[in-house]
């Protein structure tokens, strides 16, 4: 947890194995404590006293470091001798959306060369919005010997040579979760390389990779993979081909088809919904591509068990979403397109009380011609009929301030309320007055509420409302919104428990910048771009917070005053050193 | 990641007095480019523009050639807009990528041709995409009033100004462009 990363910085030289010995080891604590999982858990018990720092630092095996560039290395595995799992994340998240240049950094290959001295029984690495190249991922095939499992999340820099090379010398692998990444699909081959030896694979996730792969080898390894519970694959797996891995693979619990729309024969879709209805674990399943209503009822066997269902690649309409929810009365989680409309969102209402989660995508976001999609209509009554959501993304072009209200009074436990009104700055579509009062009916309301993300026309009231009722928001992201510094300023001097704060394109400038002074320590970062702020305003920032990394990425052509993105974050490992000519660290 | 160009404009934050004499469009075309360009205002007056009035005043123009994307806006991870069904696009077949690379920039960009309709619409891309302004082009004098002028290698090898030879024609013969800053590109013009 983040106070973890901060405590790092005292005793680093009492932290050599020989102080272990000098103490008494309390052995019994150490085994109470190697029972802890929770990072947050654990933190607390560092602070406690000298022993139990030292208890829990040689019992931890998973370390969780929410920025890469907030902790070195070195300084991670001199704390924390027996990790066995890692989980690191790197760029901020708005470079899920090309703001941040290529080539920025959270390189992970420094990270491997330390692992690779100081942890050779390293199992598993968890990455988000890394780099990680070719190279590097060879490295860590022949470094790691009991290498297990494998999981990147919007990473780039590497290719399908890199999964090639995995999938040839990682003989203990367990996981191979590769999601949503700029990845170089130079071919399918690389699944090709699990040796016919290899059997131990659990779980595997090649859904959003876009090349064909062997077919024959994809069959093969799942037949022998007796284990796998997990099974994502890509769009160029067929209903046929999909049987055919099913069939041999029962005990599958989370599955994603590849292309759901193909001309079957009769016998051939009777084999299908023969083989689903035996499917009886599976309670996760996407993918779905293309699905067409003509092949849905196959999936209703599999229905009845569901607790998560994404259809966010099936563009259905709303009758087809609502014959298939008919039969998902265990929906927990839903993922669809806006392309069910408001009807679609009602069948859910109606289908799915025990819903926790819903997200509506858009289908056509850059499309302005387009009239359909959700309005605020669909997500009402969502609200009637599911009063335990607490999730909720939902990508809409007209909202209003009553909606919002009802929607949570209906639902009164968000904790995740992430609201995208498409057009910039649109105001309340029926009175024309800004969006604020919605965004403090949800802060008043929602008491959990952790994650917010607000849009729409909004003045510096809203965040009036959110610095004064937020007390246990820990992540806002705000776009084209607020009137003045003072916004800003109220979320900085209001809001006790914020994390991480991301602002795009709003009028904050130096004074809000500066009013944070106090907070930055205590977050793990802040992102501002397109906002007011000057280079002299990020200058003074650094000068009097020495701890905190104050970097700006200048674009070419922009005025030399203007700050045009800023990256503000603590780190006990101090500037970065392997920051790109474009990123200025002040 | 690579995400499609055509998503990655700018809205522009100050407005834009490109207007181009060009020829072979047809004066139609000119007019309503003027026109949307006229209403444009600036990001940061959102509170004025984005009452009613404004967004209908850019609706009532013939539908621009030039749609203004915002870059990383909505904001939707790149994977979930290349993994959906392709969309319907009017001509089919592959893309048309050049490389665009601009004086003193760090890095080059690939953008696809096939996406504009004119040189209109492409300069304005430009414009977005690395942050400057052209110049007010003219068949005498080739970019007035700017530092940059926009140039382009064609079959043969050679550097073209932008916006010499009928569309069409630049779209087939065009194999990268380059940005021209300084007085390289203040010697360019179609007189010289």
């Amino acid at each position: 947890m983040e106070s973890s990363e901060v405590n790092m910085s005292r005793d680093s030289s009492e932290l050599d194995e020989s102080a272990r010995g000098s103490s008494s080891p309390d052995l019994a604590l150490e085994r109470v404590l190697s029972l802890l999982k929770s990072h947050r858990d654990r933190s607390s018990v560092s602070l406690v006293c000298k022993d139990w720092y030292n208890a829990e630092r040689w019992s931890r095996t998973h370390v969780f470091i929410g920025n890469c560039y907030s902790v070195s290395p070195e300084i991670v595995a001199r704390r924390f001798p027996k990790i066995r799992s890692v989980t690191l994340k790197g760029k901020p998240r708005f470079s899920d959306f090309n703001l941040v240049p290529q080539n920025w950094g959270a390189d992970i290959h420094p990270w491997l060369v330390v692992f690779a001295a100081k942890y050779p029984f390293l199992e598993e690495l968890r990455l988000k919005r890394m780099t990680i190249s070719d190279e590097s991922l060879e490295f860590l095939a022949v470094s790691f010997p009991n290498f297990k499992a494998l999981s990147l999340l919007s990473c780039d820099g590497f290719s399908t040579d890199g999964l090639a090379i995995i999938a040839t010398h990682c003989k203990n692998l367990t996981e191979l979760d590769i999601q949503e990444n700029g990845i170089d699909d130079k071919g399918g081959s690389w699944l090709s390389c699990f040796p016919e030896s290899f059997t131990s694979l659990e779980a595997l996730n090649f859904a959003n990779l876009t090349s064909d792969i062997n077919f024959d080898a994809l069959e093969r390894l799942v037949g022998r993979c007796k284990s796998m519970r997990v099974l994502k694959v890509n769009r160029s797996i067929s209903l046929e081909q999909l049987q055919r891995l099913l069939v041999n693979a029962l005990q599958l619990a989370e599955l994603g088809t590849g292309s759901f729309s193909q001309e079957l024969t009769f016998r051939q879709y009777e084999e299908l919904e023969s083989t689903l209805s035996s499917s009886k674990n599976i309670h996760t399943l996407s993918g779905l591509w293309e699905a067409k209503g003509l092949h849905l009822p196959a999936l209703y066997p599999v229905c009845t068990h569901l607790t998560f269902l994404s259809l966010s690649y099936a563009p259905l309409q709303s009758g087809e979403l609502a014959k298939l929810l008919a039969h998902c009365p265990q929906l927990r989680r839903l993922w669809v397109l806006d392309t069910v409309e408001d009807e679609g969102l009602e069948a859910v209402g109606s289908s799915c009380p025990l819903l926790e989660e819903l997200r509506v995508f858009p289908a056509d976001p850059f499309d302005e011609d387009i009239i359909h999609g959700v309005t605020e209509a669909g997500f009402v009554a969502v609200s009637y009929g599911c009063p335990r959501l607490h999730y909720v993304l939902y990508f809409c072009r007209q909202m209003t301030n009553a909606a919002v209200a009802t929607i949570v009074q209906n639902c009164p436990d968000f904790t995740h309320f992430r609201l995208c009104i498409m057009d910039p700055g649109q105001p309340d579509y029926l009175t024309n007055e800004p969006m604020d009062e919605a965004f403090g009916a949800v802060v008043k309301t929602c008491t959990k509420l952790q994650r917010l993300s607000v849009s729409g026309l909004l003045t510096d009231l809203t965040f009036e409302y959110i610095g004064r009722y937020a007390k246990n928001l820990e992540t806002l992201s705000v776009a084209f919104a607020g009137s003045s510094d003072w916004g800003m300023q109220c979320v900085l001097t209001g809001c006790p428990k914020l994390r991480k704060l991301e602002i795009r394109d709003c009028p904050f400038g130096n004074a809000a910048l500066l009013s944070g002074l106090d907070k930055y320590e205590s977050m793990r970062s802040l992102w501002m771009s397109a906002c007011h702020v000057t280079m002299d305003g990020c200058r003074q920032l650094a000068r009097e917070m020495p701890r905190l990394n104050v970097e700006v990425m200048k674009e070419d052509g922009s005025d030399d005053s203007e700050a045009d993105k800023v990256y503000v974050y603590r780190s006990i490992a101090g500037p970065r050193r392997d920051a790109p000519p474009f990123v200025l660290t002040l | 990641m690579e995400g499609s160009v055509a998503y990655e404009n700018d809205l522009n934050l100050k407005a834009t007095e490109l207007r181009l004499g060009l020829p072979g469009t047809d004066e139609r075309e000119e007019q309503s480019v003027s026109n949307v360009r006229n209403k444009k205002r600036p990001l940061q007056d959102a509170d004025e523009e984005f009452g009613a009035n404004g967004k209908s005043d850019a609706q009532n123009e013939t539908a621009p050639p030039a749609k203004a994307q915002i870059v990383g806006w909505p904001p939707i991870r790149s994977y979930r807009k290349n993994n959906f069904q392709p969309k319907k696009s009017e001509s089919d077949g592959p893309g048309i990528y050049v490389k665009v690379s601009m004086d003193g920039a760090p890095y080059l960009r690939k953008i696809d041709l096939k996406v504009y309709t004119g040189y209109a619409e492409l300069l304005q891309a430009l414009e977005n995409m690395f942050k400057f302004t052209i110049g007010e082009y003219s068949e005498r004098e080739g970019y007035k009033g700017s530092d940059y002028a926009p140039t382009y290698e064609d079959k043969d090898g050679d550097w073209m100004l932008v916006g010499d030879v009928p569309w069409d024609m630049f779209v087939t013969s065009c194999k990268r462009l380059r940005i021209m800053k300084g007085s390289e590109a203040r010697g360019l013009g179609g007189g010289v």
